[in-house]
Order: C-alpha cells, then sequence, then structure tokens
C-alpha cells in the first residue's frame, strides 16, 4: 500500500511537454474561440434571413426546405465573407495558370484583389493593436487609439500636401516620423496626466478622443486650414512622393506599409523584452510597487508608454493616409482604434499575437463588404467580432464548451488593474 | 467515548501536487490539538477540507462517531464546528453585536434586527469564557487581539463545539498571545476542543495537549509536548536537523553607517507615523527593531529606503544626505531592502525567477550594455545565485508566483546579497516563513553583520529580534520608547515596552 502510494504521488519534476504543443497549445482556445463565435454567428444570419425563418414556419411539413434554406443562406453568406477576403479560388487558379502560360498577371492580379484587402486592411490594425498591447503591458489602458490614428493621420497629410519639392525618400519617411510624432505626443498628454495627477488615462484618453474628432471636423471644413476649397470635408490629395508605395500594381491596394507593420511588430517585441526601458514599463505594468522597490520611475514609465502606444497609433493613421486613402476625409477612421482594444486582448497583448489578430480582423473587415453586397447585414461581422472577442475573453467558457481540461496556463499577460490603477 | 472529530485517510490533490496525502487525525473532546507545519505542509488545506471550502478526493470525516458530510460552510458550522480563519471577517463600522449577529440575525417582523437579546447573548458568552468584550463597541475601535476575541464569540454564538485557531498569534503582540492562551484554557475546561495551527514551535509546546506534525501533505506523526523536544518538532516539520539558534559573535563595530535624525514621516492616510526618531547604525551590528505591526515601523523602513517622504529630520548613508534621494539612488549607496511584502514590493509574482533575481540591477553591466538587455549575463547569473542561495527550483524560467515563500524570500535575498552593500534593511525578513527558511535566512542575516554590513532589523517577532540584534529599539506610536543593548533585554520587558509601557528611567540608554 505504501509503495503504491509512493507511485501516486507526482514527480518532482514535470515530464517535458513536447515542442509542437507548447507551440500550438496557446493557439487552442483561440481557435475554438473562432470556431464557436462562426457557428453562432451563423444562428443570426439564420435569424436575420427572412426566406430562411419563413421556411421554417413550414418546419413540420417540409423540413427539408427549411434546412436546404438554413445552408444556402449561411453558406452564402460565409462564401461571400471567404470570397471577399482570401478570393475565389477557381479565378486564383486561372490567374496562375494565365500567368504560367502567357506571363501575363492581369488576371491573377485580379483574383488575388480580396487578399491583397484583407492585408492592406490589416496593416492600421497591425498598428493600432500594437498601440494598444504595448499600453496593456505598462497597466494603461489606452482608449484614445481611435484619435490619436486621426491626429497622426492628420499630421502625416498635412506634410503629404503641403510640402513640395522634397524627394520620396525624405517626403515619406518626413510623413511618416510627422504622424507618429503627433499620435505620440498628443498620446502622451494622457500619459503625463496620469503620472502628474494621478488621472486615470482611461477618462482622458476618452475625452482626448472627443478633441480629436473635433478638431478634424474643424481642420477638414475649413478650407483655410485643411478642408478643400469646395467645402467638402477632406484634405487635398497628397504629392506621389509622400506615397507608401504599392507593390503589386494596379488594382491591388497592397502597400510597403504592410512590412512596416511587420517590422513595428518586431520591434516592439524586441523593445519590450530585450531592452531595460521595456524590462522597465513590464515591471512598471506588472507590479508598480515592485518596480518602485527597484528603483524605476512609474511615472516616466507611464508617459514613455504612452508616448510610444500614440506613435503606433499614429503610424497606424499614417500609414492610411499615405498608402491608401492618399488624403484625409471625414469617416477616415472605421473605428480602427476601438477594434484594436479587442484585437490587442484577442492577441494576448503580444507582438506576434498581434499581428495574427489584426490579419484576423483585416480579413473580416475585408470580407465584409462582399457579404454586404450579397445582402447580409454588415452587423454580421460586427457580431461575429464580438462572439470572438467574447470567447476570446472566457477561455473557461470554451473550454467548457469543448470539454477541455484545465492547463495550468503560465500567464504572463499583465491586464490593468481596473480604476484604482 | 469516540473523538469528537476524526478524519481518515484524506487526500486531496491539485493540479501538480498532492496537498493532502491520506491525512489522518483524531481531536479528542476538551483537548487543544496543534496542527504543526511549514507553509505548503497542507494545514490550510486539510481545514478548508473540515470547513467544507473543498471536498477531499478520498477519505471521510466522522464527528463524534457518526460520519459527516461536509459540503459547505454552513455544512460544518451545522455540525458544530467553527473557524476563525487568520484574516478577520469582520465588518469595522459595525458593533461586536452586530458582527457577532452578522448572518444569524434575529429580527422582529422579519426585517428589524433584535440587537438586545443578541447583545446580552455575546455579553453571556464574553463572561463564561473570559473573553472580555464590550458587546457595544465599534469594531474598528478595539485593538487586533480583541478582534480576535470577536471572531471566537462569533463562532461560539453559533454554538461550535469544535474551534480551529487558524495561524491565531501572528497577528497578536506577546501580551495578547499570553492573554489567547489564557481564553483557550477555559474554553477547552467548558468542554469545547480546539485544532490550533502554527507553525511557531514555542507556542505548541507551551499550549497543546496533543501536536500532529504534518509535512508534504503527509502526517508524519503525533505526539505530546511532555513527550518531546523544540528540536525534534523543528526536525519532524523540515525533514531533517535543524539548528534552532544562530551563532553570535561579539560584533566587530565600524563607522556609522546610518544615521538618522528626529525623522518625522506621514502615512497614507496623512497622520505623522514616525514622530521624529533618531538612532544610528553601525558598520558590523545588527540594530533590531521591536514593535507591534503598525506603530509606524512600515513609514521609518519606506522613508529610509527612499519610497516615503520625509516631512522633517534627516537621514545620512555614509555620510550621504539621502533624507529626500530617490530609491534608485539609495540602491546605489549600497542599500540592500528586504521588503516588509516581499510578493507586493519585492517581486513581480508574474516574472520567471530570473528577472527577479536582477529587478533592481538589470540596467547595469554586465545585464545590459546601453538599453539593450544582455540575456546571456543574466541567466548565467541567474544559475549562480540559484546554486548560491539554494533556491530550490525546477528552473530559472519558471514563473515566481510558483515558488514556494521561502524561496521567493531567498530570491530577494539572493538578490540583495549579490550586489556590494554597506547597509541592510531588512522588515519582517522571515515572515510566514517555515523553520527550514527562518534558519537560513538568519545565518545570512549574520553573515552580512560579520562581513561588516550594517543591519537594521524590523520585526515584530520578539524572538527574532532578540536572537539576531545586538542593539534593540522599541518603537510604539512612532516613536523610539527604549533603546537597550541586547544582553540587556529580557522577553517580558520588552513585551511590556511594545505594549506602552514606560520604561523604568534608570535603565534608558541615549
Amino acid at each position: 500500500m505504501a509503495v503504491e502510494r509512493e507511485k501516486e504521488r507526482p514527480e518532482g519534476a514535470e515530464k517535458p511537454t513536447p515542442r509542437w504543443r507548447r507551440f500550438l497549445q496557446p493557439l487552442l482556445v483561440p481557435f475554438l474561440a473562432i470556431l464557436t463565435a462562426f457557428v453562432i454567428s451563423g444562428l443570426f444570419i439564420i435569424l436575420s434571413d427572412m426566406e430562411v425563418l419563413s421556411a421554417y414556419a413550414n418546419l413540420f411539413q417540409d423540413p427539408g426546405q427549411a434546412l436546404q434554406a438554413t445552408w444556402k443562406s449561411v453558406s452564402t453568406a460565409y462564401g461571400a465573407l471567404f470570397k471577399g477576403s482570401i478570393g475565389n479560388p477557381s479565378d486564383l487558379y486561372r490567374g496562375l495558370s494565365a500567368l504560367a502560360e502567357t506571363g501575363d498577371t492581369t488576371l491573377l492580379r485580379k483574383a488575388a484583389y480580396p487578399l491583397s484587402e484583407s492585408l492592406t486592411n490589416s496593416v492600421p490594425y497591425i498598428f493600432a493593436g500594437l498601440a494598444v498591447a504595448l499600453g496593456f503591458r505598462c497597466g494603461l489602458f489606452n482608449i484614445g487609439v481611435e484619435g490619436q490614428i486621426l491626429i497622426g493621420g492628420l499630421a502625416s497629410v498635412w506634410v503629404g500636401y503641403n510640402i513640395s519639392g522634397l524627394p520620396w525618400f525624405i517626403h515619406l519617411p518626413l510623413a511618416l516620423v510627422v504622424g507618429a510624432l503627433a499620435g505620440a505626443l498628443w498620446s502622451a498628454i494622457a500619459g503625463y496626466l496620469k503620472a502628474r495627477t494621478g488621472a486615470h488615462e482611461v477618462i482622458n484618453t476618452i475625452m482626448m478622443n472627443y478633441l480629436a474628432f473635433r478638431l478634424s471636423d474643424l481642420l477638414l471644413t475649413d478650407p483655410r486650414l485643411m478642408g478643400r476649397p469646395t467645402g467638402t470635408p477632406m484634405t487635398p490629395q497628397i504629392l506621389p512622393t509622400a506615397y507608401l508605395p504599392r507593390l503589386l500594381g494596379s488594382p491591388l491596394r497592397f502597400h510597403a506599409g504592410f512590412f512596416m507593420a511587420l517590422g513595428a511588430a518586431a520591434l516592439v517585441y524586441w523593445f519590450l523584452w530585450k531592452t531595460t526601458l521595456g524590462f522597465e514599463i513590464r515591471t512598471v505594468g506588472a507590479n508598480p510597487d515592485a518596480a518602485r522597490y527597484a528603483g524605476m520611475s512609474v511615472a516616466k514609465n507611464f508617459v514613455l508608454a504612452m508616448g510610444l502606444s500614440g506613435a503606433l497609433a499614429g503610424l497606424a493613421g499614417a500609414n492610411e493616409v499615405l498608402g491608401v486613402t492618399h488624403f484625409l476625409g471625414g469617416g477616415f477612421s472605421p473605428g480602427y482604434g476601438f477594434d484594436s482594444i479587442a484585437l490587442a486582448l484577442l492577441g494576448k497583448s503580444h507582438p506576434v499575437g498581434v499581428v495574427l489578430a489584426a490579419l484576423l480582423f483585416g480579413t473580416l473587415r475585408a470580407g465584409a463588404s462582399t457579404m454586404q453586397i450579397k445582402g447580409i447585414p454588415i452587423d454580421i461581422i460586427q457580431i461575429l467580432q464580438a462572439m470572438i472577442i467574447m470567447f476570446i475573453a472566457a477561455p473557461a467558457l470554451v473550454r467548457l464548451i469543448y470539454r477541455l481540461k484545465v492547463e495550468r496556463e503560465v500567464t504572463e499577460v499583465v491586464f490593468t488593474r481596473g480604476w484604482g490603477g | 467515548m469516540p473523538p469528537v472529530l476524526e478524519l481518515r485517510g484524506i487526500s486531496k490533490a491539485f493540479p501538480g501536487v498532492l496537498a493532502n496525502d491520506h491525512i489522518d487525525l483524531a481531536l479528542e473532546e476538551g483537548e487543544i490539538h496543534a496542527l504543526l507545519g511549514e507553509n505548503g505542509a497542507g494545514k490550510t488545506t486539510l481545514m478548508n477540507i473540515l470547513y467544507g471550502l473543498y471536498t477531499p478526493d478520498e477519505g471521510e470525516i466522522f464527528i463524534q462517531g457518526r460520519k459527516a458530510e461536509i459540503h459547505s460552510p454552513s455544512d460544518a458550522i451545522a455540525q458544530g464546528i467553527g473557524m476563525v480563519h487568520q484574516h478577520f471577517m469582520l465588518v469595522p463600522v459595525f458593533t461586536v453585536t452586530e458582527n457577532v449577529m452578522l448572518g444569524v440575525e434575529s429580527t422582529r417582523w422579519g426585517i428589524f434586527l433584535k440587537r438586545e437579546g443578541a447583545a446580552q447573548r455575546v455579553q453571556e458568552i464574553s463572561e463564561q469564557y473570559g473573553l472580555k468584550v464590550d458587546p457595544n463597541a465599534y469594531v474598528e475601535d478595539i485593538p487586533v487581539g480583541v478582534q480576535q476575541r470577536v471572531e471566537i464569540i462569533k463562532i461560539l454564538y453559533r454554538e461550535a463545539d469544535i474551534l480551529i485557531l487558524d495561524e491565531p498569534t501572528a497577528v497578536l503582540t506577546p501580551q495578547e498571545v499570553k492573554e489567547l492562551f489564557v481564553i483557550m484554557h477555559s474554553l477547552v475546561q467548558e468542554g469545547k476542543s480546539i485544532i490550533f495551527i502554527t507553525h511557531k514551535l514555542k507556542e505548541v509546546m507551551a499550549i497543546a495537549d496533543r501536536i500532529t506534525v504534518l509535512r508534504d501533505g503527509r502526517t508524519v506523526g503525533t505526539t505530546k509536548p511532555e513527550k518531546t523536544s523544540l528540536e525534534e518538532l523543528a526536525s519532524m516539520m523540515v525533514g531533517r536537523e535543524v539548528i534552532l539558534t544562530v551563532d553570535k559573535k561579539p560584533p566587530q563595530l565600524g563607522e556609522v553607517v546610518l544615521e538618522v535624525k528626529d525623522l518625522k514621516v506621514r502615512d497614507d492616510r496623512g497622520d505623522l507615523a514616525v514622530k521624529g526618531i533618531s538612532f544610528d547604525v553601525r558598520a558590523g551590528e545588527i540594530l533590531g527593531v521591536a514593535g507591534v505591526q503598525g506603530n509606524g515601523q512600515t513609514e521609518l523602513v519606506e522613508a529610509l529606503t527612499g519610497l516615503r517622504s520625509v516631512e522633517e529630520g534627516g537621514v545620512h548613508i555614509l555620510g550621504t544626505d539621502t533624507t529626500h534621494a530617490t530609491p534608485r539612488k539609495i540602491l546605489e549607496e549600497g542599500v540592500a531592502h528586504v521588503p516588509e511584502d516581499r510578493q507586493r514590493d519585492g517581486l513581480v509574482l508574474s516574472y520567471p525567477l530570473l528577472d527577479n533575481l536582477v529587478l533592481n540591477t538589470y540596467y547595469l553591466p554586465p545585464f545590459a550594455n546601453g538599453i539593450a538587455i544582455n540575456d546571456r549575463a543574466i541567466i548565467a547569473a541567474a544559475k549562480e545565485r540559484v546554486e548560491a542561495f539554494d533556491i530550490r527550483t525546477p528552473s530559472i524560467f519558471i514563473t515566481t508566483t510558483s515558488l514556494s515563500g521561502g524561496n521567493q524570500q531567498k530570491t530577494i535575498v539572493a538578490r540583495e546579497f549579490s550586489r556590494p552593500i554597506r547597509l541592510l534593511i531588512a522588515a519582517q525578513p522571515t515572515r510566514g516563513l517555515d523553520v527550514g527558511s527562518i534558519e537560513y535566512i538568519h545565518q545570512r542575516i549574520m553573515e552580512k553583520r560579520d562581513e561588516g554590513c550594517a543591519v537594521l532589523l524590523v520585526s515584530p517577532e520578539l524572538d527574532e529580534v532578540m536572537t539576531l540584534s545586538d542593539r534593540i529599539a522599541v518603537m510604539y506610536e512612532g516613536k523610539i520608547v527604549a533603546l537597550l543593548p541586547a544582553e540587556e533585554a529580557t522577553r517580558e520587558e520588552l513585551g511590556l515596552l511594545m505594549a506602552g509601557a514606560q520604561r523604568l528611567p534608570e535603565k534608558v540608554v541615549a
């Protein structure tokens, strides 16, 4: 008996988890969350489709028809989502064979349009997601990314159309840097207020958002400021010397900003985990008391983290103007800043996670427009996004649904510590 | 007659740990049964099972010889089991009676409280067991020791026969501990039975009728105080020989390292917590600051380490004025700080162990070149320190949360002692640690003193202060009420001074 008991005791050293499991483990719950979200959103698609609902009225007379209508409705919707974001497989195939036979890329470019759109859409998401994630790492909840994107975009577009006569290799970087700086300064105000007076950054950044929105209204509508002489609320076109180059030729909008965004993710990773400044920011985020004890300045790090977060948000705006729109008009950001909060959560505030989550969000946004053309309300995409985030935020729920065993998670991610922060 | 309470073969596993492994325990009527064990030995898990907070994986509970099913604290209370938690569950703005009634209120017409009956009952219980509590006092106005009695009254009011006291002496002054022991005696004389959870050996020897020792989730054995010794109990707890005394050589006094003059410091509420104190610490000596928690020691230490601003007065470290210096400046003067609350201030629990080992030296070479962190140097240093300071961990990459309290404290000690230091400020360095770790930390502190480091030791544990210190300062209400050589101090006198008694004038050493 005693010997048996001895065997049951857990070993001091746990069995090492195989490499593939360690790599896939963190992806499992997000994957299942996304899957579940698609299933539930499917229900909403059914519910929003009158044809399906009327078919269900005759469920008992003709169950076949009801099921058929359901399948049709859901498959049309998700099919459109797929075609709008990845592309039509047969078009892609035809494009590829045309390329192989004649060397003509026109067909392929056309077929790759959805994919290009997905990647293009993910650029601002990557930057904005990194902005939120960097704030989270310092224990700061930067709700103001939306406003910072706008400020960055405004600054960048101003440089883009107002300064002429520069070669592109000066004009473009200048426009980007000014956009980043503007975002940084704008959000550092909130950081400074927090560090100096303890005013909570959530409140500050929300208020700063309103300031940014109204400031942009003012600037865009007045021709003497940044508006057009016609009175339409948009800025003039930027000069081609400030364009972020489009890499795949017309009509594809895929531009160099995508690689900049990936570079930014790598840089953020390096900064947070391989530099003393990043170490301080993470320490302040994880335990401000211990940070103070260890001789770090909590206030300085609040301002620094907020500033860097704003710089990344500013770059999101700059990339949109310089790479996609080439001007800035009303409705410039369709909520990138707010989506990015969810996105940073989805990516567990890790640069790699943020990039993956941003690709997902970019893809969904690209697919959404095609879905809309097929008559499916765009709200479905928002429901889908909301569902994904909800399930990601409640891993216990996903585990419950799929009967997963609780792994002893090594949670390094620190979220903000509520309002007392 | 069957035991009042019997636990048979209780097992409880948590992911990765077997917290309780077939534990047997029998509590006889009218006895004080001490449950002794280091942190993590499974005491708390066992009691939480008994109190219905956890369900055991295996094993049975018998009360008065009958098998009992306990699924929730209310089941436990119904079976006559009551628990006084280490952290009190009292509402400060309520009176004693209101706190006692809470949850079992008797009412008139369902909504109006009937206080009178309850107050009378509280009075009766209080007199019957010698608890001395005013039923109408507000809890926030009464001292901690009395608050604890309110907790005891609470469970007696619910007619408990089996009382579980979880580390009840941790928050008490030596006098209060004595009073608690008197109360415990009168409780058992009235037929109650008590399980007394602790890791303090001396208390166990003083009060327990029987002692059960747990280690690594298993019962090591049950014994009686008269049949055992402190040394034997300690080695039962730790699983090896333990040296309880620290080898103390005569101090080799050097220059004055820390000089504090008329220091005044405010607490978080803005009240003066340190009300003008002066002392100095020389190289090669340990100055112990004794005192009940909350008499300004925390604020004193925070002010000395730059974490709290100084209201008035001055602090000099090796001649440098550090009164208003930043924490980093003070660190760089060669001051090591073992903080009172290691999990709040001393460690980032979510970090891997290696980061905590360089938490305040990460920016210095070789750990950093400019702003770039040199992982290789940090890993090398971490491995070395884990080895040198005997930190028990499977890896230096493991999160610090998963280390035991003793190993967490060793991590802090390793970090602080690996820097060149001239002054060590240790606040409650062994709080909540097990015997083995206490022994280790004490030896390390003594080594530092012998190397010529000045040591300021702040601790509410009289034993600790008396074992280590060369001189002892007693703090009471923000002032140093006595400063005397350690060999002159007696437990009784220190205890009285800590409680606010005046010292006889001729014995005061300036």
